[in-house]
């Protein structure tokens, strides 16, 4: 919403400064957006006066003048058929940047005749569209003064943000209205007065539906014997200021009632109408010629005026063409009307039509201020375009606004926080328009204004008081904790997931954060793309999908740190995947990936390319970090259908998977143009089960044996394709209370091996508890190890 | 005794002149040992008289102590050269590099939402989540946003394909639906803050499709206006770190909050850049209010018991103030050129007793 100073100073009698208005608008919670001060941009304009205006020796259409400009004499050539001797016009030096086209002005000769400058246009200006000749200002203007200031073009523009709730501030007169009861000044009196009709309106109104709160009520009259011309200066001055373009005096009246005291009319040419005016629903497949130029289909929901020959607007919405007012208009029909302002909101939705009277429609429109301001405009159409007047045809009635809430006066203290008397709040109401009286239950009964639809209940009075007095006189009071010291704010399955995250990045991966959706085409590669998980209106078609993986996003990514020079890198993210659309199908995952080697060749550390048991170590730390028993993890090689089908996996506990890990399946990669190899890990954070807290905090007591513990190497020769976890878990079985650690520290296969066959070295240690192991001990237990690792594996111990 | 002198001579001799600690074991062994010259003397002694045994006992004795002793000075001699040899000969070049830097960076993001929760959880909040993809009634209706409400217009949000029953899910266009399953599941008092992703359909240089928002909730018998001023005051200055932080609540409007404020901090913009701080400028950063009571309804929770405040901000937004990230857009771009320039070290977990950045 815009206005200038000098146009608020119209409604508001303030000794105010702009400073000071500016700061008051923003405590009333009228957020000020932005100052414009048109007359930088005019600043190098001047008056000047022409002394001599003569024929150009080589052009019929432009003149050689002599200017006066305060500074000298210049001369400039002009094409203006009005520039002549003696007039006073406005003049551009050289080096002066035209406002309308940004051009700097240069020192030029036109057709053998120097220029030193130029005497502009209104259009040149940016000040209106008329290009027809150069402005004259009055006669008696001194030479070398401010154009800006002479034109009143030196009042600032005020762009003020509405909230939705403040309908009542689209016009200038709320936003005086505001600024009055917050104490900055008087609102002015306008005057509303009735002016009489001297004949009966010969259009007649008829309300038909499509029902009752469509159109409530609806007021008309007709003033014939106007003459619609340009409107004055004052009034294009005031459109022009606020972005909007004049276009006759009975347009611009209309459009000047909708932002000057926020009240929509529409102007139809009476000559145009035919018949009376009927407000009913719109016909299946209607249509009306809007005055935008467009044509518009409309359904029944739809509100609109029409006529005996069909649609002539749309309520609230937008006029037609055919019955507008233009130059030759001399009979018109001036409408005020109210309508449902969520009727006039769907059908601007379904039609995609934006509008200032919609705008305003949309958020409710003072429902007492119709017939009021019917008068205000039909007076200054009298004023502006001569005429007579028609009595008021009016049909429908006002609907019931009135209510009354119960306002406790210490409610400003115990829900805002500030004292206010009981007298000072009701004062403060009443300056906002509100009746206020004393009520029943101990408190005031108020009723909102009219044009305050938006109060609806005693928290919207507080706000009303607390807003005037202002929140700075709120004190902030620190917030009490019920404890002295602070809850724990994380639960348990909360907190580990930092853990997991910074256990990851130690790790060296870096942490990413991605979209929630992406491609159809990649999702329905990572096992969705499921119809229920389409976004109906994606930004983009890229991002259409809710993602049933984070690695596509993250090999994608990988690739294009490759593409800039990073090929070796380790990406991860803590987000949610999405398995269907209720809350249980989003799944916290923590979701990894390495693309490349371990790192560059350096001279101590040659490293390796990313592979599967890279992920593998990736997805049991950050498991161990979710607080998961990794020693009792098994994999198992039934991975997803995106992994390499022989280097991937699972990892179970019991049979829930807890992730999966691996390489990336080259042919999903091929399809998402990423270079491999590529190894991830995928973690379901929410199956880790959460540690038992009943138990208590302590510890199992800790029991160190006075023995040394020994240590044992065997070698087994078995099938190349057995699982090494069937051998090492033969081995860990053999004597679970003596065996406390298996490793596996080494596989080989190839020569000295049959074929078909590898050798699988481990490292077994020994605690014994009650005595030191005797060689005897040692070689009985070494006997029953070799038996049950055969047994299980089917292999031999290695010679 | 000249005897004895004279070996005493020649032993000492050899040993000063061992160049290796086996040379010095042959002289130890020739001397000293089973057969050895002195030991050899030492067996003599039995065949003479007592007092004379007793004196040449003691004197061979006094020379057995001095040949030891050169011995092993003479050996603790040679093992220091050969340590100083050896020590000379496993000398490297220490410039060598070496890797230090393997650790990967945390994203802004969940450094800021510790942060948040750090300050917050120290006012008694607990974090509470909740669903992305929401329904109507959790998102809209129930926060007081009806179907035909200007605001719903001004949210771009975006829907997931109609159901069979004619609902339409849509992606939470704010964490408020939260609000709403919380006061929904548990009763009050509550205090929580809800960090999580939102989703809004508009992309531009200061607007992504997906962002992240925490969003407060109070709800008790008391908190009123000076409340919900005294902690978002407290929470401004402790995460910008700067205790005068100048702070502004303005009226405002939210369909879920009567009375409303937006809140500003101060800020400077002179010289082209922005600064944090008393400044004379504003800066808005965060939307609040006291709870409306149609949602305290809508929750099943008395209005004329209970009230309370909430309030929501831009993660990234506030991320971006204070770690001067200029673009909203490179959060989501994974260059790791970023990561690793913006992004914080795992061990650097932000609390209010050890200190929230550095």
């Amino acid at each position: 919403m815009k206005t200038t100073l000098a146009w608020l100073r119209t409604h508001l009698d303030t000794t105010a400064t702009l400073d000071e208005l500016v700061a008051a608008l923003v405590m009333l919670g009228l957020e000020v957006d932005g100052i414009e001060d048109r007359s930088k941009a005019l600043k190098p304009f001047t008056a000047a006066k022409v002394i001599s205006a003569v024929q150009h020796p080589n052009a019929d259409k432009l003149r050689v003048c002599i200017v006066e400009t305060g500074l000298g004499q210049v001369q400039v050539v002009c094409g203006a058929p009005n520039a002549r001797a003696g007039m006073v016009g406005v003049f551009a030096p050289v080096g002066s940047v035209i406002p309308r086209n940004g051009m700097e002005l240069r020192e030029g000769t036109i057709r053998g005749e120097a220029s030193r400058g130029m005497l502009c246009s209104a259009y040149e200006m940016g000040i209106s569209e008329d290009h027809e000749g150069i402005i004259e200002l009055p006669l008696d203007t001194p030479v070398g003064a401010s154009f800006a200031q002479v034109a009143g073009l030196d009042d600032p523009v005020l762009d003020i943000k509405i909230t939705p709730n403040r309908g009542d501030c689209l016009g200038v007169r709320g936003i005086a209205r505001d600024l009055a009861a917050a104490g900055f000044g008087k609102l002015r009196p306008i005057d509303e007065t009735p002016v009489p009709g001297t004949f009966a309106s010969p259009i007649h109104i008829h309300l038909a539906g499509p029902d009752a709160k469509a159109c409530p009520l609806f007021v008309g009259r007709t003033i014939r014997n106007v003459k619609n011309g340009p409107s004055p200066r004052w009034l294009q001055e005031r459109l022009l200021a606020i972005g909007l373009r004049p276009i006759s005096a009975l347009v611009d009246i209309t459009n000047f009632m909708t932002f000057d005291v926020n009240r929509p009319f529409h102007a139809f040419d009476a000559g145009k109408v035919a018949g009376d005016i009927v407000v009913r629903g719109a016909r299946p497949n209607e249509t009306v010629e809007a005055l935008n130029g467009k044509t518009y289909t409309l359904d029944p929901e739809m509100t609109v005026v029409a006529d005996d020959k069909g649609v002539q607007s749309l309520g609230g919405v937008i006029g037609s063409a055919s019955s507008g007012c233009d130059e030759t208009t001399t009979t018109v029909f001036l409408e005020a009307a109210l309508f449902d302002p969520i009727r006039t909101a769907a059908t601007g939705r379904k039609l995609n039509v934006q509008s200032d009277a919609r705008y305003r429609f949309e958020r409710g429109l003072d429902p007492e201020f119709v017939t009021t301001g019917m008068e205000i405009a039909t007076r200054l159409v009298l004023e502006l375009c001569g005429g007579e007047a028609s009595e008021v045809t009016a049909s429908g009635a006002v609907p019931d606004w009135k209510r009354t809430y119960r306002f406790r006066p210490e409610r400003t203290q115990t829900l805002g926080g500030v004292e206010v008397s009981a007298d000072d709040s009701r004062v403060i109401l009443e300056s906002l328009g509100c009746g206020v009286s004393w009520g029943e239950q101990s408190g005031f009964a108020v009723l909102p204004a009219s044009w305050r639809g938006d109060i609806i209940g005693e928290a919207d009075l507080v706000e009303e008081v607390l807003r005037i007095r202002g929140y700075g006189q709120i004190p902030a009071i620190p917030m009490e904790r019920e404890t002295a010291l602070p809850k724990i704010a994380l639960s348990p399955a909360q907190r580990r997931v930092g853990f997991v995250r910074r256990a990851l990045a130690a790790r060296g991966l870096d942490e990413a954060v991605t979209y929630s959706f992406m491609p159809q085409a990649q999702a329905e590669l990572f096992g969705g793309g499921a119809a229920d998980l389409r976004v109906d209106n994606p930004i983009s078609a890229d991002l259409d999908a809710m993602r049933p993986s984070i690695l596509p996003n993250l090999i994608v990514a990988a690739q294009r740190n490759a593409d800039r020079g990073f090929a070796d890198l380790g990406l991860f993210e803590v987000g949610p995947q999405y398995a269907n659309d209720t809350p249980e199908g989003q799944a916290l995952m923590a979701t990894g990936l390495r693309a490349g080697r371990t790192g560059p060749k350096r001279w101590d550390d040659p490293g390796r390319a990313t592979d599967v048991y890279m992920a593998k170590a990736d997805a049991m730390a950050a498991l161990a970090a979710a607080g998961a028993p990794i020693e009792n993890l098994q994999a198992s090689a039934d991975p997803p259908a995106w992994y390499h089908p022989g280097r991937a996996g699972s990892l179970r506990l019991g049979p829930k998977v807890m992730a999966y890990f691996g390489e990336i399946h080259p042919a999903i990669l091929t399809k998402l143009d990423a270079k491999g190899p590529m190894a991830g890990f995928e973690i379901f954070l929410d199956e880790v089960p959460l540690p038992r807290t009943k138990a208590g905090r302590a510890r199992p007591l800790l029991k160190l044996s006075a023995f040394q513990p020994v240590e044992r190497d065997f070698a087994f020769v078995v099938d190349r394709d057995l699982a090494a976890a069937k051998l090492l878990n033969a081995a860990r079985q053999a004597d679970k209370k003596l065996v406390t650690g298996v490793r596996l520290f080494d596989v080989y296969q190839g020569t000295g091996l049959p074929e078909g066959k590898k050798s699988l070295a481990i490292n077994v240690t020994l605690q014994p508890e009650a005595a030191t192991l005797t060689e005897v001990e040692i070689e009985g237990f070494s006997k029953r190890l070799v038996a049950a690792v055969e047994k299980a594996t089917g292999g031999t111990l290695r010679a | 005794m000249d005897s004895q002198e004279k070996l005493r001579d020649e032993v000492l001799k050899s040993v000063a002149q061992a160049q290796s600690l086996d040379t010095l074991e042959q002289i130890r062994v020739g001397a000293l040992g089973k057969k050895g010259s002195i030991t050899g003397l030492m067996k003599e002694l039995g065949a003479l008289a007592q007092e004379a045994r007793r004196e040449a006992g003691a004197a061979l004795n006094r020379l057995k102590d001095e040949i030891e002793g050169a011995i092993h000075s003479a050996s603790s001699e040679l093992k220091d050269k050969e340590l100083t040899r050896r020590l000379a000969e496993e000398r490297v070049d220490i410039t060598l590099p070496v890797e230090v830097e393997t650790q990967g960076r945390i994203h802004p993001i969940s450094q800021t939402i510790d942060e948040l929760t750090a300050i917050f959880g120290e006012m008694g909040f607990t974090v509470a989540e909740g669903p992305h993809i929401e329904d109507d009634f959790y998102n809209f209706t129930a926060l007081n946003i009806p179907p035909e409400h200007p605001a719903r217009q001004e949210q771009d949000t975006f829907y997931l394909p109609q159901r069979q029953d004619g609902s339409r899910r849509v992606l939470r266009t704010h964490t408020s639906p939260v609000q709403i399953r919380t006061m929904l599941s548990q009763r009050p008092p509550i205090r929580i803050i809800v960090p999580g992703r939102t989703f809004r359909s508009d992309h531009d240089a200061t607007h992504s499709p997906m962002f992240h928002q925490v969003e407060g909730l109070v709800i008790d018998k008391a908190s009123h206006m000076g409340h919900l001023k005294g902690c978002l005051i407290e929470f401004c200055r402790a995460f910008f770190d700067i205790d005068d932080l100048p702070v502004r609540f303005r009226p405002s409007y939210f369909p879920f909050t009567e009375p409303s404020a937006e809140v500003d901090i101060g800020c400077s913009r002179e010289g082209g850049g922005l600064k944090i701080g008393a400044g004379g400028d504003w800066l808005e950063i965060l939307g609040s209010g006291m709870v409306h009571p149609k949602v305290l309804e809508n929750c099943n929770i008395d209005p004329n018991e209970y009230q309370g405040f909430a309030f929501g901000m831009g993660i990234e937004r506030i991320a971006m103030l204070k770690y001067g990230i200029p673009d909203l857009r490179t959060f989501y771009e994974t260059d790791l050129r970023w990561l690793r320039h913006y992004g914080f070290v795992p061990l650097d977990v932000p609390s209010m007793v050890g200190g929230l950045s550095r």
